[in-house]
């Protein structure tokens, strides 16, 4: 008999990694952030960035870590697979995240879920990279796991259910 | 990147720790009063940690929680959350509103007035906390309305990481747990306040106290 164990790849917050053929790759309690996931289907290579905010403008520091940003982390994101094996012409996009889970904030934080999508899109727009999926805004929390088999992206709340995309 | 602004020494710690403790010991003292109760506080832990071990110091990314959020605004800036287990906060609830939950098969969170009744506790205890860190450092803190959640602990507490994560993929958290004293675990109410400073009011903490 043979004993299959799938290799899951977890992904924490403002970090990314890729993952190889047959593996998961996944990231938990998604709020205002947003997941993104970028994978070449026919290599079952994909990769998740976990990005916190829209743009690395924001950044205090010159020494920054790219996946914390949209418009850093995509591109860093791309590198990353392409080192692993994947084609970057081939990439697609899934992506989910990005609520707003108060009704309240300061004014960096009130919308950031809003921005950190509108960046994300725009940086993927910029990288030519075609958005399959998405599963955004709303007011609940995300987990999300992508596997390289089916190229299908879990997400699962609390209140609102599961789905695929 | 802490480090280009100030060193931390253990003088600053005890400072943080210090106000984690007068923050806490009001805000047990409130709820106490609220519920005819005998509630105890545990000291305080201040620490430097990382976003992701945040999450795990706050119960894991993925573990459900009640999180009552304020946004701190005036000389101090920053995120204040109060974080019960659901357990808890259905348990807290129940005691607020005794009279209108006898059956027990009623659930507590699902209910408009107990959402607001538990939104309101923890309005009164951010407040004595708040206000008693106001005294002790003579700084100005006007809290916003409290938010209230249900979500995973990732979805709720990163709301508080925005500001600081633009200065450092660290955060320095003063952490408080309080707890009803005696109870067996099931039936008791826990609950975790989390004090989340802007990196910049670090310094007009420290500067206020005098330990700059």
């Amino acid at each position: 008999m043979d004993v299959f164990i799938k290799e899951v790849v977890r992904v924490g917050i403002a970090d990314m990694n890729v993952v190889g053929p047959g593996g998961t790759i996944r990231t938990i309690g998604l709020g205002s952030c947003v997941g993104v996931v970028l994978y070449d289907e026919m290599k079952r290579i994909a990769g998740l960035l976990h990005v916190m905010l829209p743009n690395s403008e924001l950044a205090k520091s010159t020494d920054f870590n790219k996946a914390k940003f949209a418009n850093t982390g995509v591109p860093a994101l791309i590198d990353a697979l392409e080192a692993k094996g994947a084609r970057t012409s081939a990439l697609r996009a899934k992506i989910a995240g990005g609520a707003q889970m108060f009704q309240l904030g300061s004014n960096e934080s009130f919308r950031i879920g809003h921005r950190n999508i509108e960046a994300v899109k725009e940086e993927l727009k910029r990288c030519r990279i075609p958005l399959i999926a998405e599963d955004t805004g709303g007011t609940n929390g995300r987990t999300i796991e992508f596997d390289t088999e089916t190229s299908i992206l879990h997400v699962r709340t609390v209140n609102k259910g599961n789905q695929e995309l | 990147m802490m480090d280009e602004q100030y060193r931390l020494t253990d003088l600053h710690l005890d400072v943080l720790e210090e106000i984690g403790n007068i923050g806490a010991a009001h805000a047990a003292t409130a709820l106490s009063t609220l519920l005819a109760r005998k509630i105890d506080m545990h000291v305080p832990n201040v620490e430097l940690v990382s976003f992701d071990e945040m999450f795990e110091v706050a119960g894991g990314a993925e573990t459900v929680v009640a999180g009552i959020y304020l946004r701190i605004e005036g000389d101090l800036t920053g995120n204040m959350f109060f974080v019960l287990p659901l357990d808890s906060a259905n348990h807290l609830i129940r005691l607020l509103l005794s009279e209108s939950y006898k059956d027990e098969k009623c659930d507590p969170l699902s209910n408009e007035l107990g959402i607001s009744a538990l939104q309101e506790v923890g309005n009164i205890l951010a407040g004595s906390y708040l206000s008693a860190l106001s005294d002790f450092t003579k700084l100005k803190i006007t809290p916003t309305v409290p938010s209230i959640g249900f979500d995973m602990v990732g979805a709720i507490v990163s709301y508080g990481l925005i500001e600081a994560s633009r200065y450092s993929d660290e955060i320095i958290v003063i952490n408080t747990q309080i707890e009803e004293a005696g109870e067996a675990r099931d039936t008791s109410i826990e609950g975790r306040f989390f004090l989340l400073p802007d990196p910049p009011s670090y310094q007009t903490i420290f500067r206020s106290l005098g330990v700059l």
